[in-house]
Order: C-alpha cells, then structure tokens, then sequence
C-alpha cells in the first residue's frame, strides 16, 4: 500500500517536471529577446529541476542515493540563478538592452 | 527501453555535430561542443562506463568548454571562410563514410555477449582482480595495474602537451612587466552575488575532487577526473576574485612543480618495482603482501596522475589568461 502511495506520488512529481521542463524549452524557443527567453529558462532550472529530483529521491527511498541527489538538488538551487545573473549582467554589459516591446537583440544588428 | 534512449541520444549527437559543423560563429561552436560532450557523456553512461562518463563530463563539458572560451577570448568570433578544395574535400568525406558504414556491418551486434571485447581478456580481469589487487573498481584495477603502460604513456601525453602550449603562448610575452592590464574591471570582482557563491562552491568542489582521486578504487573515479576537478575549482576561483589572486594562492612555479613530481612519482613507482627486483610498473613488491603492495602502488599513482593533471590544466588556462589579445 504503502509503495503504491509512494510511486503514485513520484509519477505525478515527475510528471510536473516534465511539463515544467517542457513549458521553459517553449519558452526559451518563443520568447522575443534575450531576458524574457532566460525567464522562461529558468522554469526548468527551478521547478522542472527540483520536481524531477524529489521524485526520483522518492524512488530511491531512505538511501545514500537520495541524500545525494538531494545535495545535487540543493547545488542546483545555488548556482542556476547564480549563473542567470552572470549571464544577465554580461548580457547587459554587451548593450543589449531590456525592452519587452520588441525583439532587442535582433534589431541590435551583427 | 534503453536502446531507445541510446538512440534517441546518438541521434542528438548526430544533429550537434552537424550544427557544429555548419555554425560560422565560433562561440555558439564552443558551446555546442560543450552539449555534444554531455550528451556523450550520458551515453557513456547508459552504456555502464561511468569512469568514462565522468571524465567526459568533467574533462569534455567542463574543462575544455573554458579552454576554449580562453582562446576565443585572445581570437574573434567569427570563423574565417577557406573554400578551396571544398569539392576534393566532400569526395574524402564521403568515401570515408562509405567505407565506415561497410566496416560496420562486420562488426558484432550492440550487447552481443560473444562480442570479441567480451571474450578476450576482459573476463580474465573481472575473474583475477578480486584475487591480485582486491579493489570494487575493475576499472581502475586494469587502467592503474594491468595496463599501467598505457596510462604512463597518457599521463606523459598530458605533461608533453602542457609543456608544448606553454611554449606556444608565452612566446611573445616572455621577460619582466609583461602584463600591463589594468586588475579592475575584469571579470566579475564587481559583482556581489557570483563572488558570493564562488567562495562558497569552491571548498566544496575541491572536497568532491579529493574524493574522486582517494574514492577511484572504490567507485567511479581517479586521478584523471580528480584532476579535472581540482582544476575547476581553481578556474572558479579565477573567475571571481581575478586571475592574480589565484596566482599569488597558486604560483606557477607550484604549478610546474606538479606538473613534473606527477610524471616523475608514476614513473619512479615504476622503477621502484625493479629496484625491488621484479619488473617495470608491478607493485606487488612493494609491500611484504602483494596484494597491499597493488593497493600502495595504484594510491601514488593515481596521485601522480591527479598532480600532472591539475598542473597540465592550470598552466593552459594561466597561459591562456596571461596573453594579450591579438
């Protein structure tokens, strides 16, 4: 019973991380320029990622794999939105500016 | 299900190399270099090489990724056109791939247990190693004691190759007050956050590569690897705090040091083994078990290498930093 709950749990967990995942590579597809296109980059850093980890965490249950895959979650929560914000930052630093009303970085020319 | 996997992998593969192929920018290049190795990595994986996977990722996604980006940063972006021999070109790639694609259909089927990698001497290592070196790790077992040649030569690959890019890049910009660039501005000193997290990673990424050099016998790793990581640690912490303060942490002169005991630890391991009088690279003489011996002679040696690997690495980046752009 109690694997049943267990695995229903983590189907659906990896389920919405994989539409979370899925929602952010549209995203990053459809988006007009560059900042809105790391916005939607970053659904799949944060919610796809921490979705498909803590359902694979409870598929390996109380073990040295879950504990590990939990550091690897908490590594990802510290550096994917430290990595946005160097790229962001760099991003701005090469003149591309933030103007949600049109495509920036292709009006900016080669 | 995992053939499925591994084809819809291969297929990514194929569709990054042809982008790399067709790209002109070489930026985009780099990074799709960078994919095309994960990718290669995770196949490795599935395939149950995870020594390999782990160099790949650490080595390929991670390592070369910077060095790249280091010597875009000294050249430009764009890729020159040289159009040629283009048609002579296309005849040699395409009568490559023929006689490939014709090479292949005498080769033994994916998983085929009576494949010949399967039935020459792997399965007298997996049937030995339990009882002549005693490790988990078969892999480590035949990469550090049953072909330790092989891996002599590679690490001596790696110290000739270091040596030959440090000749290259510091040609022009040899003698004293060499580099006049000004310290601020550069990087991301300025920046809070980055900086931030930059010191609080490296610690750890510096504990995860000792773990993966004193972890290889055991489980997926080495000095390779551990190299690698080391390396990364180092490359971070240049990111963030500027290139002058990993020297003063660092200096070259430690780097070179490295560079050199590694290569000279491995081989003087190898001739420790004659000394004691039994032959080139076999360390069961060095202790009075052999089976301790094997254990105390794969340790050094994995440490060699880890030491030439993180010199070798670290020379290549500082050289590649200390260049003025063209």
């Amino acid at each position: 019973m109690m694997e049943i709950v267990l695995n229903v749990l983590s189907w659906i967990l990896l389920s919405a991380g994989g539409v979370f995942v899925l929602i952010g590579g549209i995203g990053a597809l459809r988006m007009p320029n560059l900042y809105t296109r790391m916005h939607a980059a970053s659904v799949t850093d944060t919610m796809g990622a921490a979705l498909v980890l803590l359902g694979v965490m409870l598929q390996a249950g109380l073990t040295l794999a879950s504990i590990k895959l939990g550091a690897i979650l908490l590594f990802l929560l510290i550096t994917s939105p430290t990595a946005s914000y160097a790229l962001a930052s760099a991003a701005l630093l090469a003149g591309i500016k933030p103007d949600a009303g049109r495509a920036a970085d292709e009006t900016r020319g080669p | 299900m995992t053939v499925l996997f591994g084809i819809f992998l291969l297929t990514l593969l194929v569709i990054t190399a042809v982008a790399i192929v067709h790209t002109r920018n070489l930026f985009v290049a780099v990074m799709l270099l960078g994919i095309f190795s994960l990718l290669i990595a995770i196949n490795f994986f599935i395939l149950d090489a995870a020594d390999v996977a782990l160099t790949e990722a650490a080595v390929g996604a991670g390592i070369s990724t910077v060095l790249f980006l280091g010597a875009l940063a000294l050249t430009t972006e764009r890729e020159r056109l040289g159009t040629q021999h283009r048609w002579l070109s296309l005849v040699v790639v395409t009568s490559a791939t023929l006689v490939l694609l014709y090479a292949t259909f005498d080769k033994p089927l994916f998983g085929d247990p009576d494949a010949p990698v399967h039935q020459h001497v792997a399965p007298w290592y997996l049937e030995k190693t339990p009882e002549y070196i005693d490790i988990p790790n078969v892999v480590t077992a035949v990469l550090a004691s049953f072909r330790g040649y092989d891996t002599l030569g590679e690490v001596f690959v790696v110290f000739t190759a270091g040596i030959g890019v440090m000749f290259l890049l510091s040609a022009h910009s040899g003698g004293p007050g060499r580099r006049k660039r000004e310290a601020s501005g550069i990087g991301l000193r300025e920046h809070l956050i980055p900086r931030v997290v930059g010191r609080l990673l490296v610690p750890f990424i510096l504990l995860f590569g000792l773990y993966v050099q004193f972890h290889g016998d055991f489980g997926p790793g080495g000095g390779f690897q551990a190299g690698a990581l080391i390396a990364a640690a180092f490359i971070l912490y240049a990111l963030v705090e500027g290139e002058d303060r990993t020297l003063a942490a660092l200096p070259q002169n430690a780097l070179n040091a490295l560079m050199v005991c590694g290569a000279l630890l491995y081989g003087g391991v190898g001739l420790a083994g004659i000394v004691l009088g039994s032959s080139f690279l076999d360390y069961s003489v060095l202790s009075a078990d052999p089976v301790a011996g094997q254990h105390l002679g794969i340790i050094l040696i994995e440490a060699g290498v880890g030491m030439t690997v993180t010199g070798v690495l670290l020379s290549i980046f500082h050289a590649f930093a200390a260049r003025d752009r063209i």
